[in-house]
């Protein structure tokens, strides 16, 4: 699969801070991209500068192999964390405006956000200023801005962060639709865990560094630790060089709950053949890390360096 | 190119279809004419009222004949000579003042005193005075033999016609009618300046607390958005200065037709005939000298070289308003809402008013002098110090091309570093922003 966006050593620093120190990252084509990391670790500088809104101060974007240049940005849709619409103009003419702002013309522009508006159920609302809708109707609002010139590139800073869960349901699906059409996505966000099961691939940013990037599956096949929760009922004894317990908690009733690590080489059957022979089984799988859990791992490895990077 | 003509439409649009900007093209012009017709109203009215001053003519200087003018404002009545009895007489009345002359000599008279029930008015009493410095000048005449006739013929009054020598030939000129023009064009500019360059700050206050910028800055450049923005608030500027200029000039005429100016002139071509009338005139002649005076008004006017004062008002105009609207731009920029302009707008609005009071005094006193020259050429000043001095044509080709291409340039220099603060500021929230950081903004890479 080809990359419609690649950053190599891309940097940028501010008067007082750092805010990208040499990141690089591949984004494939057709995928949704989570660009993930704690506040103030940099993800707006870098998605800003893949808006052209700021300029790198070194390194390089490059859109489908070209250096990223003015012609990309009728290709790229953006929806800030910042959100905002003109408040004293209609909904209609502001739809119409920000997409001639993005190169459409007049004709496809109107049809469109017909469309659209259609869709969302904005029909009633057309010719109201953006002031007198609800919150909810302003974000859907946006969410066209964002879309209506089919940009081949979508980037949602924070994207679900004051939606209400009904229409956070809706952004995703028309996310994922948008997706099965051609188009790419990124979200940035601090809250991983919103965006965990959505993403085909992710970058950990932490402090102006990329710490962590590839597809989820294989990050998290990186991170599994063999460890194996089991559930059940009876008196459960390891005594064995395989496996590891780590967790052990005696419930009522006699049931149990167990975290046990395997060691190298031994499989999962190995375990289950074990148990069997001592308690009753309820629930066995294998644990794996969450996205959180990782990025707090990675962030702990490479912490030694960020502490000198505090205190120069 | 496209996109900066998108923005300078919506700018334009969205601030004709204000309420705000209809209710202000029709209130405008009323209060424009407002102000050339009320205070004539009030002149009319102020006359019709009179005062009644009560003389106590012990020195006999009146020699019982007050002077009585239907046109002045004052009218004179008798009172008894006693100085005590008259005061009790004016203490019961509702008079304006009470004027006692004593017996006096002629050749030096002293001791006429005016009595006011509060602190009399200085119309009133340099009025009065007049009336008395005639009357004993036309008794000491009468002593010294002269007869009045004698003396009419005697007394001039010349009208100096004032030309224009210039190389286009000769041109009569006329100061008070070249002064009103050009301090009407630099009142316009000023006023155009401030109110709309308030405008553009406003409008980038507002994209910066809706939030919007970023999205529209992921569509266009800063400098884009900047100067979208500056041309449409100029258009919608110009567009209302036409429309004021257009139904100003309705209600005028219309309100001049229906009562007010004619009738106006009328009494006071009245009031000339009057006092030409007692200075030995005939009406025909006074008919003249009125005629005279309007004919060489409108020959001014004629002769100012109005195709000159038109582009180079229309230039500065615009020029001025560019040069500053950038600015009130960055200001916008640097801060969140408009109670943090104050700091930055000081050092803005600070040459602009400057150079409006010295047009006033200085400038109009002596449109080619040393300091009307130096603010014609700077780009700060030269908006309004140049169409002040302009109509008064001292202005060479040369100084004014100098001039304009100062201007210019301040513009472009002006646009640079607004749309420099503009980039870094537009996107900086929650910051109470120095004139250091600001003048570090204008250094930021890309």
């Amino acid at each position: 699969m080809s990359n419609i966006l690649q950053a190599i050593d891309v940097r940028k620093a501010y008067d007082a801070h750092v805010a990208l120190s040499g990141v690089s990252l591949d984004i494939p084509e057709r995928s949704i991209f989570g660009l993930l990391g704690p506040n103030g670790a940099g993800k707006t500088s870098l998605i800003r500068i893949i808006t052209q809104i700021t300029g790198a101060d070194s390194g390089e974007i490059r859109f489908r192999g070209e250096r990223l240049n003015p012609s990309h940005i009728a290709q790229i849709g953006y929806l800030p964390e910042e959100r905002g619409l003109y408040k004293k103009m209609k909904i209609g003419e502001q739809l119409l405006y920000l997409a001639q702002l993005k190169g459409l013309n007049k004709t496809d522009a109107t049809k469109r956000i017909k469309a659209w508006i259609d869709r969302f159920d904005l029909r009633p609302w057309v010719s109201k200023n953006v002031e007198d809708l609800s919150k909810g109707m302003q974000q859907k609002v946006q969410f066209i801005a964002t879309v209506l010139h089919e940009p081949s590139l979508i980037i949602l800073d924070e994207p679900f962060s004051g939606f209400d869960p009904i229409n956070a349901n809706l952004i995703k699906d028309e996310i994922l639709e948008l997706r099965e059409k051609g188009a790419t996505i990124i979200f940035s966000t601090h809250r991983m865990e919103s965006v965990e099961e959505m993403c085909d691939s992710i970058a950990l940013i932490n402090r102006s560094r990329k710490v962590l990037d590839g597809p989820v599956g294989t990050i998290k096949d990186t991170f599994k630790t063999n460890t194996y929760e089991v559930e059940g009922k009876g008196r459960l004894m390891v005594i064995h060089p395989d496996f590891e317990v780590l967790e052990h908690k005696e419930r009522e009733n006699g049931y149990f709950y167990d975290r046990i690590r395997l060691h190298e080489g031994v499989t999962p059957n190995d375990l289950l053949r074990y148990l069997i022979g001592q308690v009753e089984i309820h629930a066995f799988r294998e644990q794996i890390p969450s996205i959180n859990e990782i990025f707090i791992r990675r962030v702990r490895e490479t912490m030694p360096e960020s502490l000198v990077e505090e205190n120069v | 190119m496209d996109q900066i003509w998108l923005i300078v439409q919506r700018e334009y649009i969205t601030r004709v279809r204000k309420k705000s900007f209809i209710i202000m093209t029709f209130v405008g012009p009323l209060l424009m004419s407002a102000l050339f017709v009320v205070p004539i109203f009030l002149m009319q009215m102020s006359s019709d009222e009179k005062k009644i001053v009560t003389v106590a003519d012990a020195g006999g200087l009146f020699s019982g004949k007050l002077p009585q003018d239907e046109k002045s404002s004052i009218r004179y009545v008798h009172a008894p000579t006693d100085l005590e009895a008259a005061k009790a007489e004016f203490k019961k009345s509702k008079n304006s003042a009470l004027l006692y002359v004593p017996p006096f000599d002629l050749a030096n008279p002293t001791g006429i005193k005016l009595f006011g029930r509060e602190n009399l008015s200085l119309t009133l009493q340099t009025s009065i005075q007049r009336t008395v410095n005639r009357q004993v000048e036309a008794a000491r005449l009468q002593k010294s033999g002269i007869d009045q006739q004698v003396l009419d013929n005697l007394k001039a009054d010349v009208d100096m016609d004032t030309v224009n020598l210039s190389d286009e030939g000769e041109k009569s000129s006329n100061s008070m009618v070249t002064s009103g023009v050009a301090y009407f064009m630099a009142f316009l500019i000023y006023l155009f300046i401030f109110l709309y360059g308030v405008q553009i700050m406003r409008g980038v206050i507002e994209e910066k607390t809706s939030r919007i910028v970023e999205v529209i800055m992921s569509s266009v450049k800063p400098f884009q958005l900047m100067m979208g923005k500056v041309i449409g608030i100029a258009a919608v500027g110009l567009t209302q200065l036409l429309l004021w200029v257009a139904l100003s000039s309705i209600v005028i005429t219309g309100v001049s037709a229906v009562a007010g100016i004619d009738t106006v002139a009328a009494s006071r071509t009245q009031q000339l005939e009057t006092v030409a009338q007692s200075a030995g005139a005939t009406p025909k002649e006074t008919e003249d000298k009125t005629a005279v005076m309007y004919k060489s008004a409108m020959e001014g006017f004629s002769n100012l070289n109005l195709p000159l004062i038109i582009g180079s008002f229309l230039f500065y105009f615009l020029g001025g308003y560019l040069l500053y609207g950038a600015l009130f731009g960055a200001i916008g920029a640097a801060v969140d809402n408009e109670t943090d302009t104050q700091q930055f707008m000081l050092p803005i609005t600070m040459p602009l008013i400057l150079t409006f009071i010295v047009a006033q005094s200085v400038m109009i006193r002596d449109p080619n002098g040393p300091i009307a020259y130096w603010m014609s050429m700077i780009p700060f000043t030269s908006p309004i110090a140049m169409v002040i001095r302009i109509p008064f044509g001292g202005v060479t080709a040369g100084q004014l091309l100098l001039s304009m291409a100062l201007l210019v340039a301040g513009f472009v220099a002006t646009i640079w570093i607004a749309a420099r603060i503009y980039r870094v500021g537009i996107l900086l929230y929650g910051k109470k922003v120095t004139y250091k950081e600001l003048s570090r903004w204008m250094f930021y890479k890309g």
